[in-house]
């Protein structure tokens, strides 16, 4: 089972809708609960996984690697340590509620889900590679599926978001690519002394070549600029300031299952990157980007919050809200320091799944009223209704629904006791010596944080009840089992974080040593 | 004299055992006109099977020959190695699929016997290019190739674009190889000979002609670089392409560039650099430079403008000028992983591109017009086509798993290991923008809405030629250890120097 356990995690989901596809496209029903089996077989799994790793372990676990291309020394090398762990049960975890989540849909039913367990596959994979060639296959096979399950099943302006999430992503993922072959060229295996893809080979600095201490590309020094390469493909995933423009768009036109995904797993495939490539193949060149680092993320959680206090559309406002939350997670990791970084990890698995939830929570409202406007906007459709509160009230109409809301939000905004304020203290705490006035700076947003969610929530369920949304049905079961599982896990890990934190905890403090031996040498090393 | 002369018939009769491919072609074609005028009943069975037939002979033929030591053919005319085999097959298999292509076009229905023939004569030529090592001898098999392409692109007579694309690539067919003949001719009044071997030679010992040879290797690009259309030679690409009957368009589309590229990288390699197997250096001052600047214009060139077309033919021949740039990205290099970095692309260009043009090809004869407009909701109406489609035109933009994107990792990797990073940094980013108009495509095929709900009638044998060109498209995309093998194998070039010298270690 150790040997097969990873493969069969990234590989069930496609071999799902394999089967998928082979069903007549009639028998609805049928592809969803085989697609719900499909998650809950990777569930399973996870569940497996996450006892049977060894948390003292700081190293790669449950390892395979066998040969692939030999010609091009590719090899089919995948592995666990505690970064990638957390991140494996996430996915694993939000994919399944994502196909409940996704019921409703009625149309291309067999693509849609034989297209969300690829995408699965995809992120699978990405967490659990440890050979660059074969990360960057998982990396982009995820674009294919994601720019149909936007463009086919999504909202009005859905075919400009897709292309424009498309667009981004790929000009990043080709610069990683540039990165990817110059590391390849510049690392020599010591056991064959070739040139080799093995991630673990790379992070080890004495396998270099002279070029990757001290050349130069563009006159500038090479490490740098492939540090830059890779963190430019990373930061567009994550999304960062400024290239998180394509965020907005994708999660208003998404349908609910899609931006839950996508604010639930695919963004923190950025940041493990950084953390992954950046920080453990080119740890001078992250010290030296540290300030850097720390400015991108204050940017991202005052930026980000400021823009969604102004948004009137809820969806647009949690989407903000996540590039805010991201930039926790990049604050967090700028530091070094063993709290930061284990802030910043536990964040991102945090934010996943508070995320997820206020995603699911808008989606059930648009199922509802077919549209999230917590103000109308001034050019909307009907003109008697611009500038008019969408909802208000909604609290005594739908009471269930209102208290599932509550836990969200308040995770959202860091409410002690819930699982975000944990890790959001924990990225402050860790950046706090190393960047003072920066993170000074960034606990404004968890101010601004509690000012976009208590007011969005204040103008959607206080209030006196809209009599427009008297026909508007109680939250579901099926909705509710959704969620709920997500509730426990925010409200079980703000109480008592243990069981992620110690998953990571081995991993990342070997990471953090590391990188702070460099720091010594980063100053003089460029 | 006279031993003089029968040395050249020995060498000439010793050659022949060689030039088995060559030869299959060449009593093909001479069966096929025979067949033709003595036969005269229904035709188009025997004659698609003697085509198909000349051709597997020919292949055979090249495989018996892979592996055989190099050497040199035809006093001194032609080169015997695996790199002009390599390229030999390629467009043998070419012809093969587009063979298939033609019995289910209604493009070609009249003169089978005429169109066949004259389609082995351009792989005959095609075969030549491969291995020329002469610059006459390069000459006339270029021509060997382009006057029979002309026929080709004109071969609807009564269809006016078919003639306007023939005409305009007479015109410019005869405008580059008359630049092309004229840099050849500098070349030989500079060294006094159209050996390849001796040019080079001679360049080495004689130096400081640089600026001269400089010219006289730009001029020569005009004819290579009208036959692979890069920039700015690629003006006929997309007339012709349009007019020319579909089958025909994705014959030129793949097999004369790929060969295009075989005698371009063998005139610059062997002629003009000091190329050793693995590496070498200009002899002729900085035409690398110029290649690379070629290849980063041929590229954006096309990319760029591909972005506005509407019609899907000249949408994909523009596509192509900018496949064209990528390939040139290796020639570029200098390097034996250049040269397998072409070779690779090549193949797999022969899978993908011969994919897309068969899907407008069957979306075409069922529709009447090539315009992406009735690619509309081809998701829905025939999906099994539509999700084909989308994967050629995944691994046409270079994404993973496709076979297009281990081509462009063998091209980009060749680069980055040279270093020359700013011809790296503008290839990825075109192959972004490139998804653009790719994913126009697959955007009406699955975002809008089909104008009649019927699927295409597709019939079991033209689903049988996509199965197969998908298949070799996700094979090489996801096992490509073997084609990569067999190109990096394939990359040594004849060339008497070394021959000599390891006859010499033997």
């Amino acid at each position: 089972m150790d040997q097969w356990i990873l493969t069969l995690l990234t590989f069930v989901p496609v071999i799902g809708a394999a089967v998928i596809l082979c069903v007549p496209g009639e028998q609805k029903n049928t592809i969803r609960w085989l697609a719900l089996l499909t998650t809950g077989i990777c569930m399973v799994l996870a569940v497996w996984l996450f006892n049977a790793y060894d948390r003292a372990n700081p190293a790669m676990q449950f390892v395979v690697q066998v040969p692939w291309i030999p010609s091009f020394n590719i090899e089919y090398h995948i592995g666990l340590d505690g970064l990638s762990v957390s991140m494996v049960l996430l996915t694993a975890l939000i994919t399944l509620l994502c196909i409940p989540a996704s019921w409703s849909i009625e149309k291309g039913v067999k693509g849609y889900f034989a297209l969300l367990l690829l995408l699965q596959t995809g992120m699978q994979g990405v967490f659990v590679s440890l050979d660059f060639f074969l990360f960057y296959v998982f990396w982009e096979i995820m674009l294919l599926p994601m720019y149909f399950l936007i463009g086919i099943w999504g909202g009005p302006r859905k075919e400009y978001a897709a292309i424009k999430f498309f667009l981004y992503t790929l000009a990043g993922s080709v610069l990683l690519l540039l990165a990817m072959l110059a590391m390849y060229f510049n690392t020599t295996d010591p056991a064959t002394g070739e040139n080799t893809f093995n991630m673990l080979v790379m992070m080890d600095q004495a396998n270099h070549s002279e070029w990757l201490r001290a050349g130069t590309i563009f006159g500038r020094s090479a490490p740098l600029m492939l540090w830059m390469a890779m963190f430019i493909g990373f930061a567009i995933k994550v999304p960062l300031f400024p290239f998180h423009t394509w965020l907005p768009d994708a999660h208003v036109e998404a349908p609910t299952a899609i931006s839950v995904i996508l604010a639930g797993v695919l963004l923190k495939m950025g940041t493990y990157g950084i953390l992954r490539f950046n920080y453990q193949m080119l740890p001078d060149a992250s010290q030296y980007f540290s300030t850097l680092l720390a400015v991108i993320g204050v940017v991202n959680i005052v930026y980000g919050a400021f823009c969604a206090l102004a948004q009137t559309d809820l969806k647009r406002l949690v989407a903000y809200s996540s590039i805010s939350h991201m930039g926790y997670v990049i604050l967090g990791m700028s530091a070094f320091t063993v709290h930061g970084i284990n802030g910043a990890v536990f964040q991102m698995f945090n934010h996943g799944t508070i995320t997820a939830m206020l995603f699911l929570l808008v989606g059930v409202i648009y199922d509802r009223a077919h549209h999230r406007y917590i103000v109308f906007p001034n050019d909307y459709h009907e003109p008697e209704l611009r500038g008019q509160l969408g909802f208000g009230g909604l609290w005594t109409h739908m009471p269930i629904y209102g208290s599932l809301t509550m836990i969200a939000y308040f995770a959202a905004l860091g409410l002690p006791g819930l699982s975000g304020f944990i890790s959001e203290a924990l990225c402050f705490l860790g950046a706090f010596p190393v960047h003072r006035t920066l993170t000074i700076i960034g606990t404004l947003g968890v101010l601004l944080g509690a000012g976009y969610m208590l007011w969005a929530f204040q103008r959607l369920f206080m209030g006196s009840f809209n009599e427009r949304n008297k026909d508007l049905p109680e939250i579901n079961s099926r909705e509710i089992a959704t969620i709920v599982p997500l509730a426990v896990v925010v409200i079980v890990l703000g109480i008592y974080p243990a069981p992620v934190l110690d998953l990571i905890a081995a991993s990342l403090s070997d990471l953090s040593h590391t990188l702070s031996a460099h720091s010594g040498m980063a100053a003089n090393a460029f | 004299m006279s031993d003089l002369l029968q040395a050249a018939i020995a060498s000439n009769l010793e050659s022949l055992q060689f030039a088995g491919p060559e030869l299959a072609l060449t009593i093909s074609i001479l069966v096929i006109v025979t067949v033709d005028l003595v036969y005269s009943g229904e035709k188009r069975a025997l004659m698609t099977g003697l085509t198909l037939a000349g051709l597997l002979w020919a292949v055979w033929s090249i495989v018996g020959l892979y592996g055989t030591e190099p050497r040199s053919l035809f006093a001194g005319m032609m080169a015997l190695d695996d790199f002009g085999l390599f390229f030999k097959l390629l467009m043998a298999g070419t012809t093969l699929v587009v063979v298939v292509f033609g019995i289910q076009s209604t493009d070609i229905d009249e003169k089978l016997a005429e169109f066949y023939a004259v389609l082995l004569t351009i792989v005959l030529g095609g075969f030549l290019m491969a291995s020329s090592t002469n610059l006459l001898m390069m000459y006339l098999t270029l021509e060997l190739v382009s006057l029979p392409s002309f026929i080709l692109a004109g071969y609807q007579r009564h269809v006016q674009r078919s003639n306007e694309a023939a005409l305009k690539y007479v015109v410019y067919g005869g405008v580059s190889s008359g630049v092309m003949l004229y840099g050849f001719s500098l070349i030989y009044g500079l060294t006094g000979t159209l050996d390849l071997f001796e040019v080079s030679s001679r360049i080495a010992a004689q130096g400081g002609l640089d600026l001269t040879l400089f010219l006289a290797a730009t001029m020569s690009m005009a004819g290579f670089g009208y036959k692979v259309a890069c920039v700015p030679f690629h003006f006929w690409c997309p007339d012709v392409y349009e007019g020319a009957p579909t089958p025909v368009t994705a014959f030129l589309s793949v097999a004369p560039k790929a060969v295009g590229f075989a005698m371009l990288a063998r005139f610059f390699y062997v002629g003009l650099s000091s190329y050793d197997g693995t590496l070498g250096t200009s002899l002729a001052g900085q035409w690398p430079e110029l290649l690379a600047i070629v290849s980063a214009c041929t590229m954006t060139l096309g990319n760029l403008t591909a972005i506005w077309q509407n019609n899907l033919k000249r949408l994909l021949a523009y596509s192509s000028i900018a496949h064209a740039g990528y390939m040139m990205m290796g020639v570029v290099m200098l390097s034996s992983a250049g040269l397998q970095g072409v070779m690779f692309y090549a193949a797999v260009y022969l899978f993908m591109n011969l994919g897309a043009f068969f899907v407008v090809l069957l979306v075409a004869d069922r529709t009447g017009s090539e315009d992406i407009k009735d690619f509309a909701g081809l998701g829905w109406r025939s999906p099994f086509i539509a999700a084909v489609m989308t994967f050629f035109l995944a691994s046409l933009t270079g994404l993973p798993p496709t076979a297009g994107f281990a081509g462009k990792l063998y091209l980009f990797s060749a680069v980055v290991e040279g270093g020359l990073w700013w011809l790296a940094v503008v290839g990825v980013l075109n192959s972004a923008v490139s998804l653009y108009y790719y994913w126009r495509i697959a955007r009406t095929m699955y975002l809008e809405d089909p104008a009649v709900a019927e699927p295409l009638g597709i019939p079991a044998i033209a689903t049988v030629t996509l199965a197969v060109l998908f298949a070799g498209t996700v094979v090489f995309g996801i096992y490509f250890g073997p084609l990569s093998d067999l190109t990096a194998q394939s990359t040594t070039l004849y060339a008497p120097v070394q021959a000599a010298a390891q006859a010499m270690l033997r």
